[in-house]
C-alpha cells in the first residue's frame, strides 16, 4: 500500500542518548512520589480531602494559640505540647496515608514494575518510610513554625525574646520528629501487610487505639515499676516517656499532670530505636517475599 | 550482536521443571516467544530480566548476564507484565513520568518523554484522565508506554493483546510492529496464538511443557513466499474461480484464501473481483511468513 507522503507535526520516535541517573536519583524520585501521595498532589481532589482536612485542624488549632497568646500573653501550649496534644490527630493521618502510600500499590499490582527495574527491594520501603516520616513531621511541625511566626510578633523583648522562643521551638520540632519516626514506621509495616486500605486503616487505628488500655490497666497496678515501664505498652505512651525524659522541661507543665516514667527514661529511648529498627527489618523481609510479577 | 542467546538453560522450582534445557539464539527484530499457558513463557521473560536465577545454563541479553550484571541488562530492556499494573487512581501522563524516573530519567526529560512516548502508543489528550477509567485497550497501551518510556533497546511484553478484541489486537499488534520497524526497538512477543503474532514477527522461539519445540530465524525467508490472505464473509468459492479466471495463484485454507502476491496491482486484482461479485470482504492483509504451516510440516515430518 502507498505510503502517505507527508505528515504533519509527526517527527518520529526518538531516542534517547541523554543521561540515565542511578539509585540515588531512582530513591529520590520515588520518596518525592510518596511525599506528594501523602498529601494528594498530582492525584483526584478527593484524595487530596482528608489530609489536607487534618492539616486545617491542626492550622486552625495553632492559630487558636497565637491568638491566646497574643491576647493574653499567656502560652498556652509549648511547642512540644502541641506535638504532643496532636497525636490523636496524627493516628488518623497516619491511618489514611500509609495504605496510599504502600497497600494501593500492592493492591494494584505495580509493585513488579518497580522491581523488575533498577530499584533494590530494600529502597522502596526505605524510601516509603522517609516519605511518611517526612509527611507526618510536616504535620505537625508546620503549625509550629506558624506558632513561632506568630509569637515572633508578639514578644517584647525583641530579638532576646524571638532567640528565646527558637530555642523553645527546637526540642518543639524535634519531639515531632520522634512521634514521625514511631508512628510511620508501625503503620507503613502494618500497611504494608495488605493490599485493601479500608482493613490497612483499621489495623493501623487498632494498633494504636487498643493498645492504650493495656496501659491504663499496667499504670494503676499497684507495683511502682509497673506503672513507671506501663507506658512502653502503647506507642504513644511510649513517645510521651520519651518526650518526658529528653524535653522534660518543655512537656510537662509546672504543679500540671505528669508521667512517672521514675528513671527509665533511657530504656525507653531505647525501644524507640528498637520498635523503629524492628519495624524497618520487617518491612524489608516482607518486600523480600512480595512477588515480583 | 545476538539478541537473546541460552544455552541448556534449566529452571526447576523444587521438584516442578519449568525449562529444561532451552538452547536458543536469536538476532534482533521482532521475536515471538510462543507456547500454552505454563509452557514457561513467564518463566523465561524473569529469567532475562534477571528476576529469577537459573538452576542452569547460560543467558545472555544484549550480550550481557541477567544474572550477574542485572543492572545493565535492565536499563536496557523494558517490561510489560500480562496482568493489572496500573494505579487507578493516577492519570496516565503521571504514572508513565513516574515510571520513567524510576528508570534513571532525570525528572523533567522523564515528563517530555511521557508525553511523546504516550503520543505514539496512541494516547492524546486522555493521557490527563485518570486511568481507573480507561478501556481495556487505552490500559494495554499505557502498560506499553511504562515499558517503552526510558527508550530500551528490548521490550519484553508478556501477552500484550491479552483481553482485547479484534480490533484492538489488529490496532496493538500493529504498533508492536511500527515499534520493531520504525522505532529500531528489539522486541519479545509473548503469546500462546502463534497465528495472532506470526505476521509480525522477524524469530520464533516456540516452547511446550519448559521444552524448546522450534526456534526459527526468518529474515533468510525470501519475499515470493508472501501472500495475500483475503476473507469475505460468503461466496468464497465464487471468488476462488474468479481470482483463478484472472490468472492468480489461489490456495483456500479454512474460510480463507491465500493468495500469491506477484506485485502491488494483486491488490487491485482482489479488489476488483471482489467489488464484481459483490461481496463482503471482512479483510486482506500481507502475510509474509507462513509460520503455522512450516511448524505444522516440520512437526509432520518428525512424527
Amino acid at each position: 500500500m502507498p505510503e502517505p507522503t507527508s505528515v504533519i507535526h509527526d517527527i518520529g520516535y526518538q531516542r534517547y542518548d541523554g543521561p540515565r541517573l542511578g539509585r540515588r536519583h531512582i530513591f529520590g524520585s520515588l520518596y518525592l512520589h510518596g511525599l506528594r501521595t501523602a498529601f494528594g498532589l498530582g492525584r483526584s481532589a478527593k484524595a487530596k480531602i482528608f489530609p489536607w482536612l487534618i492539616v486545617g485542624i491542626m492550622t486552625l488549632v495553632a492559630v487558636v494559640f497565637i491568638a491566646i497568646r497574643a491576647y493574653t500573653g499567656q502560652v498556652a501550649a509549648t511547642y512540644a505540647q502541641f506535638a504532643g496534644g496532636m497525636s490523636w490527630l496524627v493516628i488518623f493521618f497516619v491511618a489514611i496515608v500509609a495504605p496510599e502510600l504502600v497497600s494501593r500499590d500492592l493492591h494494584s499490582g505495580v509493585l513488579p514494575l518497580y522491581f523488575s527495574r533498577l530499584m533494590r527491594r530494600t529502597d522502596y520501603p526505605l524510601a516509603k518510610l522517609a516519605a511518611l516520616i517526612t509527611a507526618v513531621w510536616l504535620l505537625l511541625g508546620g503549625p509550629q513554625l506558624l506558632m513561632f511566626t506568630g509569637a515572633a510578633f508578639s514578644v517584647d523583648d525583641g530579638m532576646a525574646g524571638v532567640w528565646q522562643e527558637l530555642l523553645d521551638l527546637v526540642p518543639g520540632l524535634l519531639y515531632a520528629g520522634v512521634w514521625a519516626l514511631v508512628f510511620a514506621a508501625v503503620s507503613l509495616l502494618v500497611a504494608s501487610l495488605t493490599g485493601k486500605r479500608a482493613f490497612a486503616a483499621g489495623g493501623i487505628v487498632a494498633v494504636f487505639l487498643m493498645t492504650m488500655p493495656v496501659v491504663g490497666v499496667l499504670s494503676i497496678l499497684p507495683v511502682q515499676a509497673v506503672n513507671q515501664l506501663a507506658g512502653l505498652a502503647a506507642p504513644s505512651s511510649l513517645v510521651e516517656g520519651v518526650g518526658v525524659w529528653v524535653f522534660r522541661r518543655w512537656v510537662v507543665d509546672e504543679g500540671g499532670p505528669d508521667i512517672d516514667i521514675g528513671s527509665f527514661g533511657p530504656l525507653y529511648g531505647a525501644v524507640v530505636l528498637a520498635l523503629v529498627a524492628g519495624c524497618l527489618l520487617l518491612l524489608f523481609a516482607r518486600y523480600r517475599k512480595v512477588s515480583s510479577s | 550482536m545476538t539478541l537473546i542467546a541460552t544455552q541448556s538453560l534449566t529452571k526447576t522450582y523444587g521438584r516442578v521443571t519449568a525449562l529444561s534445557d532451552l538452547t536458543v539464539a536469536v538476532e534482533p527484530g521482532i521475536v515471538g516467544l510462543v507456547g500454552a499457558n505454563g509452557a514457561g513463557k513467564s518463566t523465561f521473560i524473569k529469567i532475562l530480566l534477571g528476576l529469577l536465577t537459573p538452576t542452569g545454563g547460560q543467558v545472555r541479553v544484549l550480550g550481557l548476564d541477567p544474572v550477574a550484571d542485572t543492572a545493565a541488562v535492565r536499563a536496557r530492556v523494558g517490561y510489560m507484565p500480562e496482568h493489572d499494573c496500573l494505579p487507578p487512581d493516577l492519570s496516565a501522563a503521571e504514572f508513565v513520568t513516574h515510571m520513567g524516573r524510576m528508570s534513571g530519567l532525570p525528572g523533567t526529560i522523564a515528563r517530555e518523554r511521557a508525553s511523546e512516548t504516550l503520543r505514539h502508543v496512541g494516547l492524546y489528550e486522555e493521557r490527563y484522565r485518570q486511568i481507573g477509567g480507561y478501556s481495556t485497550g487505552m490500559k494495554q497501551r499505557v502498560k506499553l508506554a511504562q515499558a517503552l518510556v526510558h527508550d530500551p533497546d528490548l521490550l519484553l511484553l508478556d501477552e500484550p493483546t491479552n483481553g482485547l478484541d479484534p480490533a484492538g489486537r489488529d490496532a496493538m499488534l500493529t504498533l508492536i510492529e511500527r515499534i520493531g520497524t520504525e522505532f529500531g526497538i528489539s522486541v519479545l512477543v509473548c503469546s500462546h496464538l502463534l497465528g495472532e503474532v506470526e505476521r509480525i514477527c522477524d524469530a520464533f522461539i516456540a516452547i511446550d511443557g519448559g521444552r524448546l519445540l522450534r526456534s526459527a530465524q526468518l529474515s533468510e525467508m525470501t519475499t515470493s513466499t508472501d501472500v495475500l490472505a483475503v476473507e469475505v464473509s460468503e461466496g468464497v468459492d465464487e471468488l476462488a474461480a474468479r481470482l483463478a479466471e484472472l490468472g492468480l495463484a489461489v490456495r483456500r485454507e479454512d474460510r480463507m484464501l491465500l493468495v500469491s502476491l506477484d506485485d502491488e496491482a494483486t491488490y487491485d486484482v482482489i479488489l476488483a473481483a471482489v467489488a464484481e461479485l459483490d461481496l463482503p470482504l471482512h479483510r486482506l492483509d500481507q502475510r509474509h511468513h507462513r509460520i503455522a504451516e512450516l511448524f505444522a510440516r516440520r512437526e509432520l515430518a518428525d512424527a
